[in-house]
This record gives structure tokens, sequence and C-alpha cells, in this order.
């Protein structure tokens, strides 16, 4: 039957052609949204956790509370000796001291005068010893524009975009104007040597980037630093183990001491706790509107199609075909009909979505003024959930459709029969 | 009758007199606390949350235009030199070489992490050049009779829209003063104590400042250790090549 069902539907264009390109239109999007949200979104979480969160954050209870300020006074002290605890205890993550500061950067003229000035967002990290990785984290080497890599204590890197501005050159001295740990007024010279561009608006807009012994001391932060960041050794975010593992670390600390160290994983962090959180349900949300979607549309198809078939429907249940069994083969038709259709549209999809994985849609120019970190570029990522995901909706779709359209087939009399048929 | 009458009559003008006016009283502290040039060594001591520092400084002033502080400790301070002419500020720091004027928002800033900003630091002109005042109420503070005066600020430009300051009815120095931002918030508290007479005035060579903005600490204790008043300045201190010397 399954085969004279099928050739039923090869032979008769007019039953499966549109059903089909619709369903493979839906699976099409579907599959690329898919894609695009594990790739856009996944690319946003990752690059965040790199440069400001982490997968976890370890930070006293004070900063945390006012973390948007960079609230140097409210800093981790004794980094040190936290950092090596930390490490024994939790050793599948791998942890950076990091500072971030805001200040004035300045440059000068022959005379010592101001020549320019700009407001900065720094960073501090440890860009020197061997054990480090944030190099590597942060793709520094890869992003440098100009000049060379820090090699020494006394050098910056600086957002290419902003050292034009400021109009500043590799091996110029500029000055950080920034604020101490005390809230005294700090000065330190730098030597640039670089120019930097992360591709990423909320970075390149006016960055500094320094060892983070050359921010403790321009800060007079000795032993301190504004966050301790843990990452997986593999180098992806894990929100179960990173719960259990601020669980415990928040289990023993001393929650009368607003200094005391509080770690957060990366879903608790406000804005990145949303995002994971929209991230993990869209797709969700994306297979349910394509499925009550196409539907739909199915059903009108099918209703369609339907009344096309209404004289051939007549013939089969004169000829004592009974309701169900037609109603069972108009399903199976549907089942076919909807696994082509995801065959394609998921063939159609991964395409789409293989043209955006490598360079994707540049949104530089969206992105402007951004607080939040986003990828400068839009890129897919396919994934094996995509080779799978438009089935569900492809599928169901199909049935459902059929299954609404279909009902019109109990409502035939059989006493009526012949005289539809004669008419 | 008639000598009965006026000793009546004179007794009744007694407490007129012995109030004088909020002009008489501003007038008076202005006396006491402006000089034309002052030669004074200070520490001061601001009180974190997490710990306290404590800076020395030098500073030289004429009038209320001019003045050149130097920090003398601790070492990370340590040569930083502020210098202020009329209405602008430079701050040079010995480990950058760099001067640099410091305007606009900067000005409400902390100078060095304390309850004081540079806007306060800079404020040095007469009470009576700036504000009105009117006598609100007395009250006595640490066995010391004081007035409160309410004061009201002549020009927008002021960093305070007005203040409030309770005077020693004595020694007409103020011993206590409240800052307030126009939407008549508290914005900083004064504490003055240890008041010292030098060569005629009275003076309060300790205040504590409190930014009542700032969370946690225990304000900024600001001492001088050392005051002379109507010394001989060069000219020279008060210019910028002085603040790299």
């Amino acid at each position: 039957m399954i085969r004279f069902l099928i050739k039923g539907l090869y032979y008769d264009k007019s039953r499966s052609r549109l059903p089909i390109i619709v369903v493979a239109i839906g699976v099409m999007l579907a599959v690329f949204l898919n894609a695009y949200i594990t790739g856009f979104m996944g690319e946003t979480v990752e690059l965040n956790a790199r440069f400001v969160n982490g997968h976890v954050k370890v930070m006293t209870k004070a900063y945390a509370e006012n973390e948007g300020q960079l609230p140097n006074d409210l800093a981790l002290t004794e980094v040190t000796a936290l950092k090596k605890e930390l490490s024994e205890r939790f050793p599948e993550l791998d942890w950076a001291a990091r500072i971030q500061f805001g200040g004035l950067l300045d440059v000068s003229d022959e005379y010592g005068e101001t020549r320019s000035q700009g407001p900065t967002t720094g960073m501090g990290i440890d860009l020197l010893t061997s054990e480090s990785k944030e190099i590597e984290r942060l793709n520094i080497i890869e992003s440098i524009v100009r000049g060379r890599m820090v090699q020494q204590q006394g050098e910056a890197l600086l957002a290419e975009e902003f050292s034009r501005k400021l109009g500043v050159n590799p091996g110029d001295e500029i000055t950080l104007i920034s604020t101490t740990m005390h809230g005294s007024m700090s000065m330190h010279n730098f030597k640039m040597v670089g120019t930097l561009s992360f591709g990423t608006e909320a970075l390149d807009r006016g960055s500094i980037i320094v060892d983070i012994e050359d921010a403790q001391i321009a800060l007079d932060m000795y032993d301190a630093a504004g966050v301790l960041l843990g990452l997986f050794d593999t180098g992806f975010y894990d929100d179960e183990r990173a719960l259990k593992i601020t669980e415990t670390f928040n289990a023993d600390m001393d929650n009368e001491d607003e200094y005391a160290p509080v770690m957060r994983s990366l879903t608790q962090e406000p804005s990145m706790g949303q995002l994971v959180g929209v991230m993990e349900i869209w797709s969700v949300y994306i297979i349910a509107v394509f499925i009550v979607a196409m539907a739909l549309v199915l059903w009108n198809a099918g209703l369609l199609g339907g009344l096309r078939r209404y004289g051939e429907f007549g013939v089969r249940l004169a000829m004592g075909e009974g309701k169900n069994h037609l109603y069972r083969t108009l399903i199976y038709e549907s089942v076919f009909i909807g696994f082509v259709g995801a065959i394609l549209g998921t063939a159609l999809g991964l395409f789409a979505a293989s043209l955006l994985q490598g360079d994707g849609i540049d949104i530089t120019g969206m992105m402007e003024g951004s607080a939040m970190m986003y990828p400068s570029a839009i890129r897919t990522r396919i994934t094996p959930t995509d080779y799978y995901i438009g089935f569900i909706p492809g599928l169901l779709s199909t049935i459902v459709g059929t299954m609404l359209a279909g009902l019109g087939i109990y409502k035939r009399k059989t006493s009526q029969l012949f005289k539809e048929l004669e008419s | 009758m008639k000598f009965a009458i006026a000793i009546i009559f004179a007794f009744t003008l007694l407490p007129l007199h012995a109030q004088p006016t909020a002009d008489q009283i501003l007038e008076r502290v202005d006396r006491n606390l402006s000089s034309d040039n002052r030669i004074f060594e200070s520490t001061m001591t601001i009180h974190g949350t997490r710990s306290s520092r404590t800076l020395t400084s030098r500073t030289h002033a004429v009038g209320d235009k001019r003045s050149f502080t130097e920090y003398l400790s601790p070492p990370r301070e340590e040569g930083t030199k502020m210098l202020k002419l009329e209405e602008q500020l430079w701050i040079y720091s010995p480990s950058t070489d760099r001067t640099i004027q410091i305007s606009g928002h900067m000005l409400r800033q902390s100078v060095m992490g304390s309850d004081l900003s540079y806007e306060d630091m800079m404020d040095d002109r007469k009470l009576t050049e700036t504000y009105n005042a009117v006598v609100i109420d007395s009250e006595v503070l640490d066995d010391r009779k004081t007035w409160i005066l309410e004061l009201t600020a002549k020009e927008e430009s002021l960093a305070y829209a007005s203040r409030k300051i309770w005077v020693d009815t004595e020694r007409y120095v103020p011993l206590k003063e409240e800052l307030y931002a126009k939407s008549g918030k508290l914005l900083k508290r004064a504490v003055m104590s240890d008041v010292v007479q030098i060569d005629g005035r009275w003076f309060p060579k300790t205040i504590l400042y409190k930014d009542m903005l700032k969370q946690g600490g225990d304000g900024t204790e600001f001492s001088i250790t050392d005051i002379r008043f109507n010394e001989n300045i060069p000219d020279y201190i008060f210019s910028k090549a002085a603040l790299k010397q």
C-alpha cells in the first residue's frame, strides 16, 4: 500500500507539489534560524565569557553589587593566594586575574601640553607570564593591526580606531589618567606598541590593554584585582557544572563581610543569564511557530486538495473503503510529503547557513553605542541538531494540517454519494 | 524717672546689640579665615572603608586667586603638585612628568580619594562675596554657643547652592557646616575643631569632612600642622614652570 501511495503522490503532482514546497520553505527557515541562533548568540556568550564574565567570576560582594561602575576600590585583595586556592579546589577551570578600569588617555605635544585626549576603558590582563592563556583566549596576536605585542612592562596596546582618533602611532607615549583603588587621581605613562581590532564595537571604541602588573602599579592595586575569571579547559560553557562550582564556593564564604569573595556563574550575570536563557528556549519557539504556521497553510492546502479530490474520495467510499482507512491513507501520504519536504528544506537550510558560516554579515554599524559585547558579524554555526531539527516541524505540520483537513471525510454520507457523483 | 526710663531703654536695646546681623557675622568669619597670603603645612587623613591613608602637603596661597600645593608624603604622592590660578587648576605628576589641567566635570572629582573635591580646594572666596546670609537659629555645640546661619548663593556657578553654618558666638569661627545642592540635598558636612588663635585671628586647625554621597568611610580629617599668615611669597611659585621644579 505504501508503494501505491508513493506512486500516487509521484504521478499526481498536484497532490504533493504545494505541500512539499511549503514544508521545504518552513523547514529551511527553521534550520537556518537555529544555525543563526547557535552561531550568533553562542558567539556572543563566548565572547562575553572570554572578555568580561568568564565561565565563572570571583569578586567581592560589594564589587558584584556595583559591577557596572568598575569599582576598583571594592576590588579583591591578596589575589595571588586566592588564585592558588581556586586552582587547587577547581582544577577544571583556568583562573585569570583581570582589572578593568575607566579613565582618560592623554597624548602630549612636544611641550608636554595635551595634544589630544579621549575617554578609555582599559583592561589589565596577564600578558607577560609564560603560563598565561590570556593572549590566546582573547585572540590578541591575530587582532593586532599595527605594531607588535606587549613584550615588557610599561607597554600598551590601543584599539586601532581609538589610536587613529587620538593621532598616536606605535612607539608614541600615552598617559593614562585614572583613579587609584584608593580614589586618588593617577597618572601613568605607557609606550603604545601596537593597535588592535577585535571586531567588537564595545571593545574597539576606546580600549587600552596593558599587563596586569602595570595596571596594578598605575591604579595602586598591589596584589589586588577587580575580578578573577575562571574558564573551563574545554573552552565551552557548561551551565550545570558552573552552577555546582559556584554553589560549592559560595557555601564556604562569609555572608556578612562585604569584601568577602563571591562567585557567579555566567548565567548568574544579569545580562548574560537572560541571553543564555533566550538561547535555550529560542529553538523551541522557532519550531513551535513553524509548526503552527505551516500547519495552518497545509490545512488550507489539504482543504483545497480535499475539494479537488472530492470525487475520488466519494468513489473510494462508494466502493466500500472505510472512512478510517481513507483518513489513515491521507495521513500516510502526509508523512511522505513531510519527510520529502523536510529533507529538501534541511538541505536548503544547511546550504544557506553554510554561506554565513565563514565571514558572515557585517553588523558593525548596527552595534554602535552598544554597551554589551556583540560579535561584529552575524555568523551561523552548523551543529548536529541542524540535521534533524527541521523534521519536527516538517512532519508535525503536515500531519496536523492533513488531520484537520481530512476531518471532512467523516461528514460524507454514504447514502448521498451516488447522488453527489451523478451531479 | 528719666534715668529709670533710660536704663529700661538701654536694657531693651541690649539684646539687639548683642546679636550682630548675619552679614556682620559673616564678615567677622571672613576676617578670621581669609588672609592676604598664607603658607601652611597640613595632613589629610582619609578614612576609607578598608583602610586609612595620611597625606601631607605644603600650600602657598595668595588671596583667593592663587595657590600652590605640593604633596610631601606618602612616597606614591610625593612631588605631586597643584597650581591654582584664578579659575584654572593644573596638576603635575612627577612619575609621568606631565602637567594636566583639571576642568569641567573633573573638578567635581575627589582629591586624592578624599571627601574633598578639586572644586572645594579651589573655593577660597570670601563668604560675604558669594553668599547672602540669614541667622535662622542658635545652638550649643560642644559647650560653645553658636548662631546658625543659612547662606544662599549669589551666583549660579557656585558649587553649593546653599550652606548652613554654625558660627561660634564669641570667636566667630564656623564649628560646623553643611553644604547643599540646588535640590536641597545635603552633599557634604564639615565639623571644625581645635580652634586656636594665630596672629590675632581664630582659626580651626582641624576639619572633618564627610561627603554624604560617598558610601562607607568615616570622612576625611584635614589638619593644619603649621600656618603662617602674611609672609613674603615670591611670584614665580605661582607659575606652571614651578610645577616641574
